[in-house]
């Protein structure tokens, strides 16, 4: 087993070197019938890097994933492998594994027989299967007797475990990663993300991670790609995608987020596309000719103001109500017809009286400006 | 049970309780009652009469095992029926298990919409009798029938020869057990997840493989259960090797029916009867001993 192999620090530093990238996709599409699951999607995948492809369901992002371990072919576009065209390889015989959703462990055999199936494939002699078969077992954290343990009596996280070690078995260059934590509890789910990335770090393999929640992919991932209806919406790093998201979409991707419709009015400044308040706001240079933007506030960055100065925007509006978020407050104010959410730490947090009238602000450079 | 809960205070209910039957036992007694009738009774019947005097109708009246001395005489060529039967009911097991995978594994992974069509026309012969069907064979390969008629009309040599023999008798039993096989097999297959196939080949698994380590074994309950059932089914046809093997194979079936008809020798016929359902139990069970179900269905 490979360890502590060394960790790019930056995707950009990868970029400085410019290696081959160990994945290319260039134009993949695929269709089934009239419809398009995956559109034109363009992406380099690097060297050990842990890379999470984020979409809400039907995004595309499982047809993506099965295209890259070779259970569905492309309908356009190539796929390759250190430079070389891996499209029609079947998936025995790609360097790719995949975690599967449903883990797909076999259930009629064992946790060692699970474990060694790959290395049977290859036709390894019994006794160095076992050997390496409890080597894996002790990676992923298993005690050693699990070796003749039914599959099938083992826990959920349990099982986890053992179809990662059958993935490591087969020892591909690239895992692929079907949700397969979306079946456990938040607290070992939680716990289960950072092994993952812990093992990640340990094995220098490269990680393709698929999964519907941003928060998932945040804690894991080097870089982060958005899917929307099959297309790459944004890819970066997780920080790229939290303070500069490329649309409203990705923004509201996220989590809970204001949004505010901004048009130029006629004197120049920036207002309301609904109720005509004027909006203090910061083009990036990009949008310097729209004329109509999407302002997007982080609640946050949202604060209750003492005067209306105290604040680039302000407006008036009334607390609808409040909830507790753990370490944080979160007000829901009316301001008037649409809701507003205001983030407060619990330290700073001020029990409210309902329908109290309130100056909710922020200030203009902690708004996202996107293109409407 | 409410009116026993009103009325509890000071009357003692607890103990009548125990002679209350329970609410199961209650609503399988009807069922208990039929299979008492009809399944229990005339078994015991035949047991009976399997020890009855020979050639008479003094069942539960004598106990003689002359029956059985009859039966087991070597001068008695009654074991070749016997050896007939198990010989034709394994082979047409063995036979159906290769016909009917292939269909069986087209119905679940290749037909698609179309697999619902095809499963009723094999279950559409079923709606005509057996004999029916078996005597239309009869005519299709009869000399001068559809086949041979129809050939030597178009100029040819005309059809095989194939009615009265062996050969035909297989045909034959294969034919009418099919879809007792394709059933619980499609069923069986059906239980192999997708996933789980794809794993295996993801992890670098050929077809032989996954078909070896994935497929078969946990397809087996669904194999097994056909298996049995046509085992069953085939020792005890008789029409097959009467209509279309023109009694050129006499299957212990036909020797017991004989028995219970021409020769009205009712307890030489129960004896056999009583015989042949040990020879197909016993073997059945000792083919299911030898399989670990358990351990195919992942249940150890």
């Amino acid at each position: 087993m490979k360890l502590a192999v060394v960790q790019p620090e930056t995707p950009d530093a990868v970029e400085h070197e410019a290696p081959l990238p160990v994945l290319q996709l260039v134009g993949v599409r695929k269709t089934f019938g009239d419809f398009a699951a995956v559109e034109h999607i363009d992406l380099d995948i690097h060297e050990g890097e842990f890379l999470t492809i984020v979409g809400p369901s039907g995004s595309g992002k499982t047809t993506l994933l099965r295209m890259l371990a070779g259970m569905e072919a492309p309908s356009e576009g190539n796929i390759t492998f250190r430079g070389e065209l891996i499209n029609d390889l079947p998936a025995n015989r790609r360097p790719t594994c995949l975690v599967f959703q449903s883990l797909a462990l076999f259930p009629h055999r064992t946790v060692g027989e699970n474990i060694e199936f790959p290395l049977k494939v290859k036709k390894i002699a019994p006794a160095e299967r076992k050997a390496r078969a409890l080597e894996l077992l002790n990676m992923v954290r298993l005690p050693e007797n699990y070796y003749g343990k039914n599959v099938m009596k083992c826990s959920g996280g349990e099982k986890q475990r053992v179809a990662l070690a059958r993935a490591f078995a087969y020892d591909p260059a690239i895992l692929l990663f079907d949700e397969p934590l979306s079946a456990l509890d938040y607290k070992l789910k939680k716990a289960m993300e950072k092994e993952l990335k812990d093992l990640h770090r340990e094995t220098g393999k490269t990680f393709i991670y698929i999964t519907h929640s941003l928060e998932e992919a945040m804690v894991m991932s080097d870089r982060i790609g958005v899917l929307r209806a099959g297309r790459l919406v944004q890819v970066g790093t997780p920080e790229d995608i939290y303070n500069r998201p490329a649309d409203r979409f990705v923004s509201e991707f996220v989590g809970e987020v204001n949004v505010i419709e901004a048009v130029r009015s006629t004197a120049g400044g920036w207002t309301a596309a609904e109720g005509g308040a004027p909006i203090e706001l910061r083009l990036p240079p990009e949008l310097s000719e729209a004329n109509r933007v999407t302002v997007v506030v982080r609640p946050e960055f949202m604060r209750f103001l003492e005067k209306p100065d105290a604040a680039d925007n302000a407006l008036n509006g009334a607390i609808y109500n409040e909830y507790s978020l753990g370490s944080r407050i979160q007000y829901q104010v009316r301001v008037g017809d649409r809701t507003m959410l205001v983030e407060l730490s619990r330290a700073h947090g001020w029990k409210g009286r309902f329908d109290r009238p309130v100056l909710v602000g922020w200030d203009a450079k902690d708004a996202i400006v996107v293109p409407a | 049970m409410a009116d026993i809960a009103l009325s509890s205070p000071g009357t003692i209910t607890a103990p009548r309780r125990h002679f209350a039957i329970p609410a199961g036992l209650r609503c399988a007694t009807p069922v208990i009652i039929f299979l008492l009738l009809g399944f229990v009774a005339p078994l015991v019947t035949v047991a009976a009469y399997a020890f009855a005097t020979p050639r008479s109708f003094a069942v539960f009246r004598s106990f003689t095992l002359e029956n059985f001395v009859t039966i087991f005489n070597p001068a008695n060529s009654v074991w070749l029926s016997f050896a007939w039967s198990i010989f034709f009911a394994s082979l047409t097991v063995l036979l159906l298990a290769l016909v009917a995978y292939p269909i069986a594994y087209g119905l679940v992974r290749v037909f698609g919409k179309w697999s619902g069509l095809i499963s009723v026309l094999f279950v559409f012969p079923l709606f005509v009798s057996e004999n029916v069907r078996l005597y239309g064979w009869v005519l299709f390969f009869i000399k001068n029938g559809v086949l041979d008629g129809t050939l030597k009309l178009a100029g040819l040599v005309g059809g095989p020869d194939i009615l009265f023999t062996p050969g035909i008798i297989l045909f034959g039993m294969v034919y009418v057990y099919l879809p007792f096989m394709l059933f619980p097999m499609t069923l069986g297959l059906a239980m192999v997840p997708r996933d789980l196939v794809d794993a295996a080949s993801d992890l670098g698994a050929g077809r032989m493989m996954i078909w070896r380590e994935i497929e078969l074994p946990l397809a087996m309950p669904g194999i097994l259960i056909g298996m049995l059932l046509t085992f069953v089914l085939a020792a005890g046809a008789v029409a097959e090797a009467k209509v279309l093997g023109g009694q050129a194979i006499i299957m212990i079936t036909h020797d017991i029916e004989i028995a219970f008809t021409y020769s009205q020798n009712w307890p030489l016929g129960s004896a056999l009867a009583v015989l042949l359902m040990i020879i197909v139990s016993g073997l059945s069970l000792f083919v299911m001993s030898k399989l670990d179900l358990d351990r195919i269905l992942g249940k150890r």
